[in-house]
């Protein structure tokens, strides 16, 4: 797999979210619920929104929207916790997602997975204790020719060896 | 008349289209050489933007700029020798491509008219390089209906795909049929749903055409969850245009004025590429009001997905669109009576809406003219696993597996011996070497146990554990099973616990019954498909590979070498303690 420093720095952006008030973020996500207010069926748009601006969904969030929409809480919060891609707990800086579809399973996806668990010391759904790593799995990210596969905060890597990933996680940080 | 680009009107007219065409393909004429440079997420992935802008710094440093067209297109299909480029009008295939290698290919062939045939495309089987397209047993048996546009036509372009015949069969359907007569020509081209249902589209449109009602929705499925596929992928990121086309004249068939594509969440690549295509349609005019100068109104909406699976069954997909749980509903009523937001609604595939403005354009006993008797047409394959030439393909209905495997998809890696092919993903089964030449069509592949599904194509070699491969799809669908039925969500779970028992060796006499007992039971007995398909896998490889899960079961023994937890010795006992004759296996990872 082909790897460049420079290419990975521009394609690969940590969340920012983290330098805002709770307060800044509350009033950015109000702005969007109030866009998509009187649109049918916008409240898996707007969490995905609130999510990116948030980072994550807490329960506080969770009513605020269930308010703004006029909503049940209960139906909100079913809602975030029935969507894989949704999280009511913080997520790192880069959410690394093993793929695990049938051709990264049965290419060395599991080898794969088991070097990123080794290397970051977390199990599948945990974050590291510096807040810089999520680990998941997805089955699939559709780019099945050339398993196994990763994706870091929806960037792929194709064709990755368990002794790529040193490399990968290290280009990350530039 | 004033020159007309689609940047600078909306076009209103067919006349109006057709001079945009016109005007396009002569300012196309002054190029000598057509660059087609693959920029499917697979080859972006391979880095195909640093051969990108390797290919145009070269062409500037050889002044070549205004001779040679360089186009970023979809997925041109060999996936696992990328980057790829394609060079026109010769055909010639270059992979995996570097920028040192592309400045190179500037020089010989576009400068100097030589092929730099040690970059094309190398046959392994044969031994050769074989430059051109046309003669690469990967290709040469494809029919590219869907994909006609993905390898050639700038991905990102209206007027490319004006060019290639683009939204004329939307003008015919619109300017000159009746929207039953578009219905009665999709039911005469045999089109069925490319999902994985294989229903009848034309069939699907009739029904919500004749349901009364002022308000009708039209809803593009690209929640493409089954691992393995990537067709629907392609054709979003590679030809947006056709999708949008395509979902125009179903609406227009059926009456409906609103539409949503629900893409998933994992294509991020796809969702930006069918809203630039959008944004662009809108601004010609081609979506909202009064299209082609028509009384027709219709846009889309697009919609993503959240990572649930089952939102790719239509009645979820519903749910998840209306801000719901993604939880199947009962049927009756069909969506075509009651769906989305309780008003008649068409879902249809991906693939299925890229088919339309073909059929309609060129008629449909050209379209019915290719596949078999009770599958017309052509099906896109997404190629993996251990095949030599891994990507995707377009053949008609009714190629045999040995065509793809031996044919196109050119023999199995490192001479292993072929043992599977999985097909229809977690809902469907496997092709043994005993079926090699059954057609692939909707009817031959049920009648061997298995399904058509979306397009996923996974080839198997010895070294495959059948149970290893069993366990993956029964934690799959026990991940995704929205748990309204018992039978679905306790009934998998117990069936995955007894592969994982026979996986780590603890598997006991009984325990394929209990499966296949399990298995019917879950089968008759969930609301929806992801139930009703659940267990199929297990019930397939119960069928073809019995002696697999005897050997786990009464031998502890794994002859893939997987399951780390048995042996990969055979062992001709049953009993601990006595002596047994060991038999190395021939083949060991």
């Amino acid at each position: 797999m082909m790897l460049g420093e420079k290419k990975m720095s521009t394609m690969v952006k940590p969340c920012k979210c983290r330098t805002e008030t709770k307060k800044e973020l509350f009033y950015k996500i109000s702005e969007i619920v109030d866009d998509y207010r009187g649109k049918e069926g916008s409240l898996i748009p707007i969490l995905h929104i609130a999510q990116g601006i948030y980072g994550y969904l807490t329960p506080e969030l969770l009513q605020f929207i269930a308010e703004k929409l006029n909503l049940p809480f209960s139906k909100v919060y079913g809602v975030a916790t029935f969507y894989s891609y949704f999280t009511i707990t913080p997520r790192g800086e880069y959410t690394i997602r093993v793929c695990l579809g049938t051709s990264c399973y049965l290419q060395g996806g599991k080898k794969v997975l088991a070097q990123l668990k080794k290397q970051l010391g977390i199990e599948i759904g945990e974050t590291t204790p510096d807040g810089k790593y999520t680990l998941e799995v997805v089955r699939c990210i559709g780019e099945c020719g050339m398993a196994p596969n990763i994706s870091i905060n929806n960037t792929s890597f194709t064709n990755v060896k368990p002794e790529n990933i040193g490399e990968i996680l290290k280009s990350l940080q530039h | 008349m004033a020159k007309a680009t689609v940047n600078s009107m909306r076009i209103t007219s067919l006349q109006e289209l057709e001079n945009i065409r016109r005007q396009y393909e002569e300012k196309q004429k002054k190029y000598k050489y057509r660059v087609a440079v693959c920029s499917g997420t697979g080859c972006i992935s391979s880095n195909c933007g640093e051969v990108k802008d390797a290919l145009l710094e070269a062409l500037k440093k050889k002044g070549l700029t205004e001779e040679v067209f360089v186009s970023c297109t979809g997925c041109i299909g060999l996936c696992s020798l990328g980057p790829l480029v394609a060079v026109y009008p010769e055909g010639v295939l270059y992979t995996k491509l570097t920028p040192a290698k592309v400045a190179e290919i500037v020089e010989a062939h576009l400068v100097n008219s030589e092929i730099k045939t040690e970059y094309t495309y190398y046959d392994v089987k044969k031994n050769i390089h074989i430059p051109r397209i046309g003669e690469i047993d990967f290709f040469k048996e494809q029919v590219r209906i869907s994909l006609r546009n993905c390898g050639y036509i700038d991905c990102s372009s209206l007027e490319e795909y004006l060019a290639k015949d683009g939204y004329l069969g939307l003008a015919r359907a619109l300017l000159e049929m009746q929207p039953a007569e578009v219905v009665k020509a999709v039911k005469d081209s045999g089109l069925r749903g490319r999902g994985g249902a294989g229903f009848p589209t034309g069939v699907k449109w009739e029904s919500t055409l004749n349901t009364p009602g002022k308000e009708k929705y039209f809803i593009c499925n690209a929640d493409e969850g089954i691992p393995g596929s990537y067709m629907d992928k392609a054709l979003l990121e590679g030809d947006p245009h056709t999708i949008i086309e395509g979902m125009l004249i179903g609406a227009y068939a059926v009456g409906a004025t609103k539409g949503y594509a629900y893409i998933r969440a994992e294509y991020p690549l796809a969702v930006d590429r069918l809203d630039a295509a959008i944004n662009q349609a809108r601004k010609a005019g081609l979506l909202g009001q009064n299209i082609l100068g028509s009384r027709f109104d219709f846009d889309i909406e697009i919609r993503t997905g959240a990572g649930a699976f089952i939102c790719g069954e239509e009645t979820a997909m519903m749910q998840s669109i209306e801000g719901l749980r993604g939880e199947p509903r009962q049927k009756p009523p069909l969506p075509t009576e009651s769906g989305l937001f309780g008003k008649p609604t068409v879902i249809n595939n991906v693939e299925t809406l890229a088919s339309i403005p073909p059929i309609l354009f060129n008629g449909p006993a050209w379209y019915s003219s290719f596949g078999t008797e009770d599958s017309k047409g052509t099906k896109v394959f997404s190629l993996s696993g251990s095949m030599v030439n891994n990507g995707l393909i377009e053949v008609p209905m009714g190629v045999t597996l040995r065509k793809i495997l031996e044919d196109i998809g050119g023999g199995i890696k490192n001479n292993k011996a072929f043992k599977a092919a999985q097909t229809g993903g977690p809902s469907g089964g496997c092709i043994t070497s005993e079926y090699l030449d059954t057609p692939l069509d909707f009817s031959s592949m049920q009648k061997i146990g298995t399904i058509m599904g979306s397009g996923d194509f996974v080839v198997m070699d010895e070294d495959t554990c059948m149970l290893d491969m069993v366990k993956y799809f029964m934690e799959f669908v026990q991940e995704e099973s929205c748990g309204r039925c018992t039978s679905c969500r306790i009934g998998t779970k117990r069936m995955l616990e007894i592969i994982e028992r026979i996986t780590s060796g603890a598997g006991r006499e009984g325990d394929i019954g209990l499966l296949e007992e399990l298995g019917q039971t879950i089968q008759e007995t969930s609301a929806c498909g992801l139930g009703q398909t659940a267990p199929n896998s297990v019930l397939s490889t119960i069928r073809y590979f019995r002696e697999e899960y005897n050997e786990h079961i009464r031998n502890k023994y794994c002859r893939g070498g997987v399951c780390t937890e048995l042996s990969s010795f055979a062992r001709a006992g049953k009993t601990e303690g006595q002596s047994c004759k060991v038999l190395p296996l021939t083949t060991k990872k």
